[in-house]
């Protein structure tokens, strides 16, 4: 379904990406893993056209994406969800998921507001206030919630977990089958492996812009040496 | 008691067409970033438009209300096509070239202007129906009044509803906040510029349109509103609608009553407010903390000393120009006295834009604060020319370090448009305060000094004090003080990061660079024998960056070019009929096909020479 | 001997405790590492001690025990620097329209105090001082090149150049090896290591990269949620079980790890 084939992308002077390449496939939910500054956002962005590649080539349903902008690449159908999450913070919470509406259905199917508010209770409750005045874990349903709005075959989920408590971890991976189970692909980078092996089918190691390993949690549950070089401390 | 009441009516009603101008100033910044000097050219295309329509239909209320919808729609058409055509080109550029390129308009625009409806003012027909005066309190209050007195909440309300209950509106305002976190939702950035550029203009030619029964249409409307639009954007905050709403409230209320309490610093409470209003937050009243850059700037080269032969070349042309007098036919010297003014002015604007990075949207300010300085002095203390080509940079120089103080507070557009809003109070000043400055009449009477009157002697003059400042400036641009404000227009971070205060090296720049300016304008206005307000205008402050920018902002050679071929070529266009529209062509053809300006142009060509002699000397 | 203490340290954003109740102390000579997942206050943290923002509780003092102690709540950057503390960027915050001699130079015209000086040509003064620098992180031969043609990890020894400059007591390197090649970073922490040694500074720094933590902090502190929840050798560190569950979301798999680790050294 999303195929990255060789991408080599810079952030400033510094070479992040290098030669990289990974794909996902329909109605899979795959992890990228990896430490801090392996690369994982970088990669995100790329798919996304907010950093473009110095080369490699992006395919999504076999059309070539890397030389799109943005908005032509959600019109595609993959809906992003950034790391720092960029809730419109003056608008309500309703008001952010109404910026995210797209009538066009490029997903399996075509999110209302109540659907979303029935995923995520937690904003049901909120939806007249500032998105600014969320917590850190409403924000982050909030930015799903925002992107799925768009009807989206595929999301990009940028380290959801992050600076979330653990209880509403457990609520966003429970959302997040729920997604995939509406028929929706999903990568996912995170660097919270208790929550990537909750949800994901398949992961894919990255350290210094490349992938290193790719395989099931239990694959990478045989081989302690690959989690003691690329993710244990 | 009523008499009171009528002055707080008539704020009132002209807070409704400030309002609505600012309005659409700050709607388009918020989303595009764009200064958008054209905003005034709107406002008058819309009171033209509006006074045709009513004066050909003349069909009673409901035409004259139609008429001005209609006229607002056609102004939103025209800044749509205004914003594919050119605007599109400009979102990534730096600041400097979108408020030339905006101006370029404002030219085009004033000679369309000119072709359709002539030079004379329109005296438009009241407003059916409300075309009497009520008495309130036994003060008469024209009913018209009233009505914009309505007519600003109630679009206030209406854009309102429109920004919080329209899924365009709601997008307006998420890409005012974040604009790429939109695009990636899928939003196509193009059009919703375009939309929002339109809605801008729409209110802006509506603002122009109802002030047809109120005031004679005339072809200064457009910068006469600018400045305080821009004034009115700064105090709301960028971006800020109901901002812009108190803040138009705020000026025209205290205007109408500083003009009766204090009629002649009436003209300095705008400003006065506006500084009040930025020490406290920074941002404006309902603004919010953001970036008011353009795109970032590439980095310049090293800078260089001057090799051997470059001086030599300097030398050459020096002395080919001190023997000038000797095949002169008279008009060449006046020329010539007219080139190295400009040129001083020009490099006195390079340096603060090119090596200190604050871009300065009001330059003229310092020019014409020297020259009127120097004018003021010579007709009220009777000094002399020398005694006046001192204090008139002085006085320049002081100016630039009142208003300096809090400019270099700011940054990007914030700081550039404080710095428009400091010239236009001076212009103010100069233009109203009648007593003092003799207004529109200007100050006359400047004669050189017995030994400097001749024409070649007052030419010896200035390009001896012109070289002068130009080898300060340059040598300022080598020293450590230059380098520190090259290091923060680069770096302010690593500025702040080896112990230095930015703001202070920007302030003494300030001062540095408003002195030099005054002393461009004293020397102006001796060689003129008069001074008038427009040398304090927003043309005279757009030549100056027209020049900056023909010449190329990064290069110390810039503004000498730039204001070599800019003055030769204002004195060839401005003999041609419609020279504005010729040379607001040229702007707009510049800044979207030369954005390095001439020296940008050249550059390659020096490069390929110098490789191609490197070359030749490894081989 | 300590050279900066802080006690007490916090910090709130809106509600929101980015750093809370922070100390620890930092030695003279001593090269101490500030690590933590994202967004658990590292960057807070050193902002405060650099200036950039302003503790809402807390002391940070440098030089405690001498009679020159200052207190740095509260200063602006460029006074911390005049006190002799040097800093490099996460993201390098370099001159890029001078030279790489030039960047160098701005150091010593402030450190000397003559930034207000019209007249003096810039690249002319303190020359020798500044390739003396450049000697030290051996880009004496880049000296002239324009400094926006540098690769990244010049850029970066550049910067601890310009660091180096006013001969701080301490140094402040955020994310010193973000954006290097590993090659480039082993090189560059080595080159850390051996100018603190030979100059006798003390070096606080944040990284990501738990190679370079590991191999060069003489003691490394935790931070998550902006809370320290360890501090401690490389060896602690690495086997301190607060700090695995924090890295890596729960001891289990860690926990399961060793147990095959375990059997497969039975078997």
């Amino acid at each position: 379904m999303l195929k990255l084939e060789r991408i080599n992308s810079y952030y400033g002077g510094a070479h992040i990406l290098k030669d990289l390449s990974l794909d996902v496939q329909k109605h899979e939910v795959v992890a990228l893993l990896g430490r801090n500054g392996a690369g994982k956002s970088t990669t995100m962005k790329s798919i996304m056209g907010l950093i473009l590649p110095k080369s490699g080539t992006i395919t999504y349903n076999n059309q070539a994406i890397s030389n799109l902008a943005s908005h032509q690449i959600c019109q595609c159908g993959i809906g992003y969800v950034p790391e720092e999450r960029r809730i419109f913070a003056d608008l309500s919470v309703e008001e952010n998921l109404e910026v995210g509406r797209r009538s066009s259905q490029t997903g399996p199917i075509n999110w209302q507001k109540e659907d979303l508010f029935d995923l995520f209770p937690n904003l049901a409750e909120r939806r007249t206030q500032r998105g600014g005045n969320l917590s850190g874990g409403e924000q982050q349903m909030l930015t799903i919630a925002r992107t799925l709005m768009g009807n989206p075959s595929m999301l990009l989920l940028d380290e959801p977990s992050e600076g979330i408590a653990p209880v509403i971890v457990e609520q966003l991976a429970k959302a997040i089958k729920g997604v995939k189970a509406q028929g929706l692909a999903i990568l996912l980078s995170e660097q919270n492996m208790h929550f990537a092996r909750l949800v994901s089918d398949r992961t894919y190691i990255i350290e210094q812009g490349s992938i290193r390993y790719e395989g099931s949690f239990s694959d990478l549950d045989q081989h302690p040496n690959i989690w003691k070089q690329y993710l244990a401390l | 008691m009523g008499f009171y009441l009528a002055q707080l009516l008539t704020g009132l009603a002209n807070a409704s067409s400030l309002f609505l101008i600012a309005s659409g100033l700050s709607i388009i910044f918020g989303v595009t970033r764009i200064v958008n000097f054209a905003h005034g050219s709107f406002f008058m295309i819309g009171a033209y438009l509006a006074y045709s329509c009513v004066t050909w239909f003349d069909v009673g209320i409901l035409g004259f209300w139609g008429s001005m919808l209609f006229a607002a729609l056609c102004v939103a058409v025209i800044g749509g096509v205004i914003e594919i055509l050119l605007l599109r080109r400009l979102y990534k550029s730096p600041e400097l070239f979108q408020l030339v390129a905006t101006f370029g308009i404002v030219l085009v625009v004033q000679d369309i202007a000119l072709a359709i409806w002539g030079a004379e003012d329109l005296l438009g027909p009241r407003a059916p129906g409300l075309d009497r005066a009520v008495r309130i309190l036994g003060e008469p209050i024209p009913e018209y009044d009233l009505a914009l007195i309505v007519i600003g909440p109630l679009v206030l309300g209406l854009v309102w509803l429109l920004f919080h209950r329209t899924h365009w509106g709601i997008l307006v305002r998420a890409a005012t906040q974040d604009r790429e976190m939109v695009a990636a939702l899928g939003v196509n950035q193009q059009w919703l510029f375009t939309s929002t550029f339109m809605l801008g203009s729409f209110l802006a030619g509506l603002g122009g349109a109802l002030q047809v029964p109120r005031e004679s249409v005339s072809l200064l409307m457009d910068l006469s509103i600018i400045g305080e639009a821009f004034v009115v954007v700064v105090i709301g905050g960028m971006g800020s609608v109901t901002g812009a709403f108190i803040a138009a409230i705020l000026i025209s209320v205290l205007n109408s009553f500083g003009i009766l309490l204090f009629p002649s610093i009436s003209l300095l409470l705008p400003f006065l407010v506006m500084a009040v209003v930025l020490i406290v937050r920074p941002w404006g009243l309902l603004g919010k903390p953001g970036s008011g850059h353009g795109a970032p700037e590439a980095p310049q080269d090293p800078l260089r000393l001057l090799g051997k032969r470059a001086i030599w070349a300097w030398a050459l042309i020096l002395a080919a120009l001190l023997t000038l007098p000797l095949a002169d036919d008279g008009f060449l010297l006046v020329l010539m006295v007219d080139v190295l003014i400009a040129i001083l002015f020009a490099a006195s604007l390079q340096f603060l834009m090119g090596v200190g990075g604050m871009v300065s949207f009001g330059h003229a300010a310092y020019f014409g604060l020297g020259a009127y300085g120097a004018a003021l002095c010579v007709k009220y203390a009777n000094i002399s020319m020398e005694f006046a080509l001192v204090a008139g940079p002085v006085i320049g120089a002081l100016g630039a370090l009142f208003f300096g103080w809090f400019c270099v507070r700011l940054s990007g557009v914030y700081l550039a448009m404080l710095t428009l809003a400091a010239a236009q109070i001076l212009w103010g000043i100069a233009f109203q305060w009648q007593d003092v400055t003799g207004g529109d009449d200007g100050i006359l009477g400047l004669w050189p000094s017995e030994w400097a009157s001749s024409q070649s002697a007052y030419f010896y003059l200035t390009l001896v004090l012109c070289s002068i400042g130009l080898m300060l400036l340059r040598r300022i641009a080598h020293s450590p003080f230059g380098y520190v404000l090259r290091g923060g227009r680069d770096s302010a971070l690593r500025i702040e990061a080896i112990g230095l205060d930015l703001k202070a090296h920007q302030w003494m720049g300030f001062a540095l660079v408003g002195g030099l300016a005054g002393l461009a304008g004293v020397l102006f206005a001796f060689s003129k024998g008069s001074i008038f307000p427009d040398s304090l205008s927003i043309p005279h402050s757009v030549d100056a960056l027209i020049m900056v920018l023909l010449g190329g902002i990064q290069s110390l050679i810039g503004p000498i070019l730039g204001a070599v071929s800019f003055i030769l070529l204002e004195d060839w266009i401005s003999r041609l009929d419609y020279w504005r529209f010729i040379f607001g062509t040229i702007i707009l053809l510049i800044v979207v096909t030369a954005p390095n300006g001439l020296a940008g142009l050249l550059a390659p060509l020096w490069h390929k020479r110098r490789q191609r002699s490197g070359k030749g000397q490894s081989q | 001997m300590s050279i900066l203490t802080i006690e007490g340290l916090s910090k709130s954003f809106g509600g929101v405790e980015a750093v809370k109740n922070v100390s620890f102390t930092l030695n003279e000579g001593e090269f101490l590492a500030l690590i933590g997942p994202n967004g658990a206050g590292k960057s807070t943290c050193f902002n405060m001690i650099n200036g950039y923002l302003k503790p809402d509780k807390g002391k940070l003092l440098l030089q405690p025990q001498e009679s020159k102690s200052r207190n740095l709540v509260g200063k602006k950057p460029r006074q911390i620097w005049r006190w002799g503390v040097g800093r490099t960027f996460q993201i390098t915050a370099t001159f890029a329209s001078m030279t790489v001699r030039e960047n160098v130079q701005m150091a010593l015209i402030s450190h000397h105090k003559k930034s207000f000086n019209l007249w003096a040509r810039a690249s002319h003064l303190d020359r020798d001082q500044a390739e003396q620098l450049l000697e030290k992180v051996s880009m004496l031969d880049m000296a002239g090149q324009a400094c926006s043609e540098l690769a990244y990890g010049d850029l970066k020894r550049l910067e601890l150049a310009i660091a180096l400059a006013h001969d701080p007591k301490l140094l402040l390197m955020d994310e010193p090896t973000a954006g290097m090649a590993p090659s480039e970073r082993t090189a560059l922490m080595e080159l850390v290591a051996q100018i603190v040694k030979d100059q006798g500074l003390s070096v606080l720094f944040t990284e990501h990269d738990m190679d370079v933590v590991f191999e060069h902090a003489d003691r490394i502190l935790v931070l998550n949620r902006g809370e320290l929840i360890a501090q401690g050798t490389a060896e602690q560190i690495r086997n301190d079980a607060l700090v695995q569950e924090v890295y890596l979301g729960g001891g289990s798999v860690f926990a399961k790890e060793t147990a095959n680790e375990a059997h497969h050294a039975e078997t």
